[in-house]
């Protein structure tokens, strides 16, 4: 089975996608589609694309689900990819070391090369944040766009995952979380990042922001507007506003 | 396990610095309407990477997930690939392959014999065209006033109700302050519309901590983010603005400053029932408006600088005539009770405390909060201000309110509610983009008059505008509409984009007369793009009977893609897709502005066309030369412009110094709006990535409507005709003027059968009023439910099917209803249910949800596909559980006591009232089986159009290369 680092990575890349306005439009999905399809995992197959049971590779995929009833009901659209876990269990299931914790930034990879395709990391993975390629025989993964974020034939400002940088809603963020102050370390601070399932120990990396408290009403103490008083009848008011 | 080995690192290293592509070309996103700045990576001649543009006004670097797919849409195996003529029955799907020379010469010849005889059998209507400036000209050079694109059955209520209101609209010609507001309500949008700049919006807001209240039926997308979501019922989004406004008449929270400054409120309305001026405003000898003037208690000139004007009190004029300020008619109509929370919160579907709340919010907001820039700037009188003031309450609104046959009226009630809050075009709330605002209503009028058709000639003006009064309606003396689609007859007067979705119909009818070609570009008109889906296809298919000829007797068709619209034309000419071909994004259309700044943009082509397609502007300029229209002809016979679309949009001039783009103009390239012709125009837009924008200046950012400095700036660049005050229409007296007539006055009038319909709409003074649909249906109560669509945010109506990713997110549509009607109807999760409307029954299945108005029903638009179009295979999701509610939605509403059936659409604007859809829902039998119906027999694509892989392994060869 596969080692993580020795020691903790020196960077700790990742994510923070805030909840609060997630809008579920997919723009994430689509754009991590297209540019990993022609990245380090390429291709993202898709079988069977113009027909029934098409299936295909995403590394990013948003689900769409309601949360309580009535007023108190919310919808919620939850993007979910790998999360670069510090305890991955990917990792330590992995029988041929295809799939290991870069000990530089933390990243979670899989080397192709070295895959068997025997899934026992999508087994392992409780964030069903694995993809199995048929045709290839191999596991395919989010890599955190390794080859953006430090590609020197990208502008710097363009050196981030594609996920995050099409975002239309800004609600995905990416940064080092071993400094605090990076901006995924501060939102996290700021806005009580949490960690998905973190009964199952995984520890992962990436951060979910809950959706801010929603402002109902009332907080201006607004019920209802009083009567203008009208001396001069029902528009009297309008009389003492022009002649104020 | 503790034997067994472990590996430390044994893998490679990864390569972090591949090279990424060996060209990158900026263009215009075109996989919705946004118009989103894209990069464009290529390598090997294939596209690697599609990215928003940081530097590009609208989507500012960021990308949605349908522009994100445009490679899938490049690759799609739905594409045309060579110019077909129907050799089969028409529906057959029955082509054969034909030259580009055969297609041309046969279109030519059908329109050439038209054009000689009478211009108006020809029909020229198109779909998501984002090139008006050019298809209207043509058509106008035609001489057919039988045109349109798609607006009429998408949002002419929004556009119209607000050019005719305040000169500008919601989405297209203005936006939300993103950056200021405080409060921010949106109505009627789902997840698009625009897609980008509201998600960058809302983002922007809530950062902020603004409140973003959604109203709407349904709880998805922008709603799900929403502080507070209001599942309004559909259709009373106008009553609710109007509770609204009475809540705030009734307290004085009205900023009657702004008011009288930039509104007609204080113009003095003549009260004389009867007469014929009753409703007009009181004009004094040349024409300027009146209001009364409380220091010279006297009758004044209402634009007068410096007057001070009553807002309130029935006067005498010098005239004798009796007349009272149009504010005070407001006031006295939305301050009765009838529209107090209390009596309309059940119609509406949100309780009267809410109401209320909201309206006390927005007051606080407006009123408590104002925002201060201390940015001095000139009003139109010559008066400075040291401050712009701002009333932080920002609106946004569009489908929900627009597919209405109310909504034209509601659209009026929105813009109400601003004017009353003082919230238009300041700092804070909603914000003109240049162009607009131009005069409410704008030019130019349509033309299509008697003397404005003459065979063999161009018209006399644009098919599409705007009327100003009866005068202006293309009808007969005896009313009968002179447009084949009824556009700017009685039955729509203010049909500003024209009635696309009635022409089927009526030229199927003959109804005002027969045509000879419907010729029509990128509308699915055989399918989600036509309501009653079924009966169009027949009508498309129906054949005279005594000659056998098919009633519309030719369809020319232009599509890049195997859409359901295909198998029911003639001769097809294949389009490129927005990737191989020059566009522009013109500032005579619908150009890319934002509220600081006027700009346009091109589209460059980024790829060769690997097929013998050629771009749709291309070939109309072509088959304008070859029908010798002299617009596209030189006095030599010669093409004017040979070099096709990108020559035209170089060196067309629409009005001297006035083109396609207004960036680069002159012979420098350094003049903007108005300049010389510059032959290297295009390559100066490539060169700033494909869009010009001109910045405005930080003292005419607001106030647009009478900033002495915009208005001026927006005169020299050609916007708008003069620098004038632009007077927000709180009475619209064009709607007066049509009420009139309907009253009996004036020269032209309608027919008998429409004056009661024209007198009760066109109120001058927005109203409410159930849908149409709610009003002709006897049985009603066999109806129980809304049914509506959203659109989904990663697909742009039937285009995305064929799109291999795209349909991976949304390739089968359910029916959502709300989780306690279905319970208590003993429909379960999954179940198929038949919905049924007056029209017919469409089988789906049931979704069941919390967040959605417990009388309303609603599904994604357009995913529902025939079987076999778009080149999918014919048991797809999408042919076989994929649904169209426009199967169930009759284009015409039921008969009237007189026997005639007006349209499903807005009384004023004929916009397509989608969403007054009323229906029931039956649990389906057993036996009825798992698939949706109606389902028409499946499509076979023609040889030509490419066969469908298995897998796709699009990037497998970047891969190769790469090792």
């Amino acid at each position: 089975m596969t080692d993580l680092p020795e020691r903790a990575p020196e960077k700790r890349l990742g994510l923070v996608i805030d909840l609060d306005t997630c809008v579920g439009c997919h723009a994430c999905a689509v754009n991590c589609k297209e540019w990993n399809t022609g990245g380090y995992h390429a291709p993202l197959t898709d079988e069977q694309p113009y027909a029934a049971g098409t299936d295909g590779i995403w590394f990013n995929r948003v689900h769409a689900f309601e949360a309580g009833e009535g007023a108190a009901g919310r919808t919620v659209y939850f993007p979910r990819s790998c999360l670069h876990c510090d305890d991955a269990p990917c990792v330590t299931v992995c029988p041929t070391g295809a799939s290991y914790k870069r000990a530089e930034d933390g990243i979670v990879l899989v080397d192709e090369d070295l895959c068997i395709g025997c899934k026992l990391c999508s087994w392992a993975c409780p964030y069903g944040a694995r993809e199995y390629d048929a045709s290839a025989g191999v596991i395919k993964k989010c890599t955190l766009c390794i080859d953006r974020i430090y590609n020197e034939n990208l502008e710097e400002v363009e050196r981030v995952p594609a996920c995050v940088s099409t975002c239309p809603a800004n609600a995905r963020h990416y940064g080092d979380f071993n400094d605090p102050d990076s901006d995924v370390s501060r939102l996290t601070r700021e806005r009580g990042g949490y960690d998905l399932m973190p009964e199952m120990g995984c520890a992962p990396t990436n951060k979910y922001l809950p959706p801010r408290p929603a402002r109902k009403g009332g907080e201006g103490g607004d019920e209802v507007l009083a009567d203008a008083e009208s001396p001069g009848g029902v528009l009297g008011w309008i009389d003492r506003l022009l002649s104020a | 396990m503790a034997s067994t080995a472990s590996w430390a690192h044994p893998a490679a290293p990864a390569e972090t610095s591949p090279h990424v592509s060996d060209e990158v070309k900026y263009t215009t996103c075109y996989m919705c309407a946004c118009r989103c700045g894209i990069k464009v990576h290529l390598k090997g001649g294939q596209i690697r990477y599609i990215e928003g543009n940081r530097d590009h006004p609208v989507n500012k670097g960021v990308l949605c997930a349908k522009g994100s797919a445009g490679i899938m849409h490049q690759n799609s195996p739905a594409k045309l690939t060579k110019p077909l003529k129907r050799v089969g029955p028409r529906g057959s799907g029955e082509f054969k392959e034909i030259e580009w020379e055969e297609a041309l010469t046969t279109a030519s010849e059908w329109l050439g014999e038209i054009r000689k005889d009478d211009p108006r059998k020809l029909a020229f209507f198109t779909g998501r065209d984002q090139s008006q400036a050019l298809t209207g000209w043509w058509a106008s050079q035609f001489g057919t006033p039988n045109y349109a694109a798609h607006g009429g059955f998408c949002s002419v209520n929004i556009a119209a109700g607000g050019l005719y209101t305040i000169g500008g609209s919601f989405w297209e010609f203005g936006e939300p302050d993103w950056e200021q507001s405080k409060y921010f309500i949106m109505f009627g949008v789902a997840e698009d519309h625009d897609s980008n700049p509201i998600k960058t919006g809302l983002a922007t807001l809530k950062a902020r901590g603004a409140k973003f209240i959604s109203v709407n039926p349904v709880r998805t997308g922008y709603s799900a983010i929403a502080d507070e979501w209001l599942p309004i019922r559909p259709g009373r989004d106008g009553l609710f603005a109007l509770s609204l406004a009475h809540e705030l008449l009734r307290a004085g929270k009205v900023d009657v400053d702004y008011l009288i400054r930039y509104t007609n409120a204080p113009w003095l309305v003549i009260r004389d029932e009867g007469g014929a001026e009753d409703g007009l405003f009181a004009r004094d000898g040349d024409g300027n408006p009146l209001c009364w003037d409380r220091n010279a208690d006297a009758e004044a000139n209402a634009r007068a600088p410096g007057v001070a004007p009553a807002l309130k009190g029935e006067v005498t004029l010098a005239d004798g005539r009796r007349a009272v300020p149009a504010f005070q008619l407001m006031a006295e109509r939305y301050l009765d009770a009838k529209y107090a929370p209390e009596k309309v919160a059940r119609e509406i579907g949100i309780d009267a405390a809410t109401i209320q709340r909201i309206a006390a919010e927005m007051a606080r907001v407006a009123f408590e909060e104002q925002i201060e820039i201390d940015q001095p700037w000139t009003d139109w009188t010559g008066h400075r201000h040291e401050k712009m003031i701002g009333r932080p309450v920002s609106m946004h609104a569009m489908r929900g309110v627009s597919a209405h046959s109310n909504g034209f009226h509601t659209t009026r009630a929105l813009h109400l509610l601003q004017m009353l809050l003082g919230s238009i075009d300041v700092p804070g709330g909603f914000r003109y983009k240049p162009p607009y605002p131009k005069p409410a209503p704008p030019g130019p009028k349509p033309a299509g008059k008697p003397d404005q058709v003459t065979a063999g000639s161009p018209m006399g003006g644009p098919p599409l505008g705007f009327t100003f009064g009866p005068e202006d309606l293309l009808v007969e003396a005896d009313g009968t509409p002179r447009r084949i689609d009824h556009a700017f007859s009685w039955e729509a007067p203010i049909s500003a984009h024209g009635i696309m979705h009635r022409v089927i119909t009526n030229a199927w009818k003959g109804d005002p007369y027969k045509i000879d070609t419907l010729f029509m570009f990128m509308a699915n008109m055989a399918w989600n793009s036509a309501m009653n889906t079924t009966g169009t296809a027949e009508m498309l298919t129906d054949k005279d009977p005594d000659t056998g000829e098919y009633k519309i007797p030719r369809i020319l068709y232009v599509d890049a893609f195997y859409s359901e619209m295909v198998a029911y034309a003639d001769i097809i000419l294949p389009d490129t897709t927005y990737l191989e071909r020059w566009d522009c994004i013109s500032m005579l259309d619908r150009p890319i502005s934002g509220a600081d700044g006027a700009a346009d943009a091109i589209r460059q082509p980024v790829l060769r066309p690997d097929r013998d397609v050629r771009p749709f502007q291309d070939v109309l300029l072509d088959l304008g030369f070859r029908l010798g229209l002299p617009g596209m002809t030189t006095e030599e016979g010669k093409a004017r412009y040979p070099g096709g679309y990108s020559d035209y949009i170089v060196n067309h001039e629409r009005t001297p110094g006035v083109g396609s783009l207004a960036g680069f103009r002159g012979v420098d390239g350094k003049s903007e709006g108005k300049g010389e012709v510059n032959p290297d125009q295009l390559q100066a837009y490539i060169d700033n990535q494909c869009f010009w924008r001109h910045e405005l200046a930080p003292d005419e950012r607001y106030y647009k409507h009478a900033n002495k400095a915009y208005l001026e700036k927006a005169a020299r660049l050609g916007f708008i005709p003069a620098p004038e005050p632009i007077v927000l229409q709180l009475y619209s007296e064009v709607l007066a003027g049509f009420r009139q007539a309907a009253r009996g006055h004036g020269p032209v009038q309608p027919p008998d059968r429409h004056r009661e319909r024209v007198e009760r709409y066109f109120d001058p003074l927005p109203i409410w009023y159930p849908p149409l649909e709610e009003q002709a249906s006897e049985d009603l109560e066999q109806y129980p439910f809304h049914a509506i669509t959203q659109r989904p945010a990663a697909m742009y109506h039937s285009w995305g099917s064929q799109n291999a990713w795209l349909r991976q997110i949304h390739a089968a549509n359910a029916i959502y209803l709300p989780r306690g009607r279905a319970g208590a109807m003993g429909i379960g999760e999954g179940d198929w249910v038949w919905l049924i409307s007056r029209h017919g029954r469409v089988k789906a299945r049931a979704k069941l949800m919390e967040g959605v108005n417990a009388d309303t029903v609603w599904t994604w638009n357009a995913i529902g596909k025939r079987a076999g179009a778009w080149n999918l295979d014919p048991n797809a999701p999408e042919a076989r559980e994929g649904f169209l509610l426009n199967h169930i939605i009759d284009e015409l509403l039921p008969a009237d006591e007189s026997g005639h059936r007006y349209g499903l659409a807005d009384p004023v604007t004929g916009q397509a009232a989608w969403y007054d859809l009323r229906i029931r829902i039956v649990k389906a039998g057993e036996g009825e089986g798992d698939e949706t119906s109606p389902k028409p027999a499946p499509l076979t694509p023609p040889p030509s159009v490419g066969g469908r892989v298995g897998r796709l392994d699009y990037g497998a060869d970047f891969r190769r290369r790469r090792n």
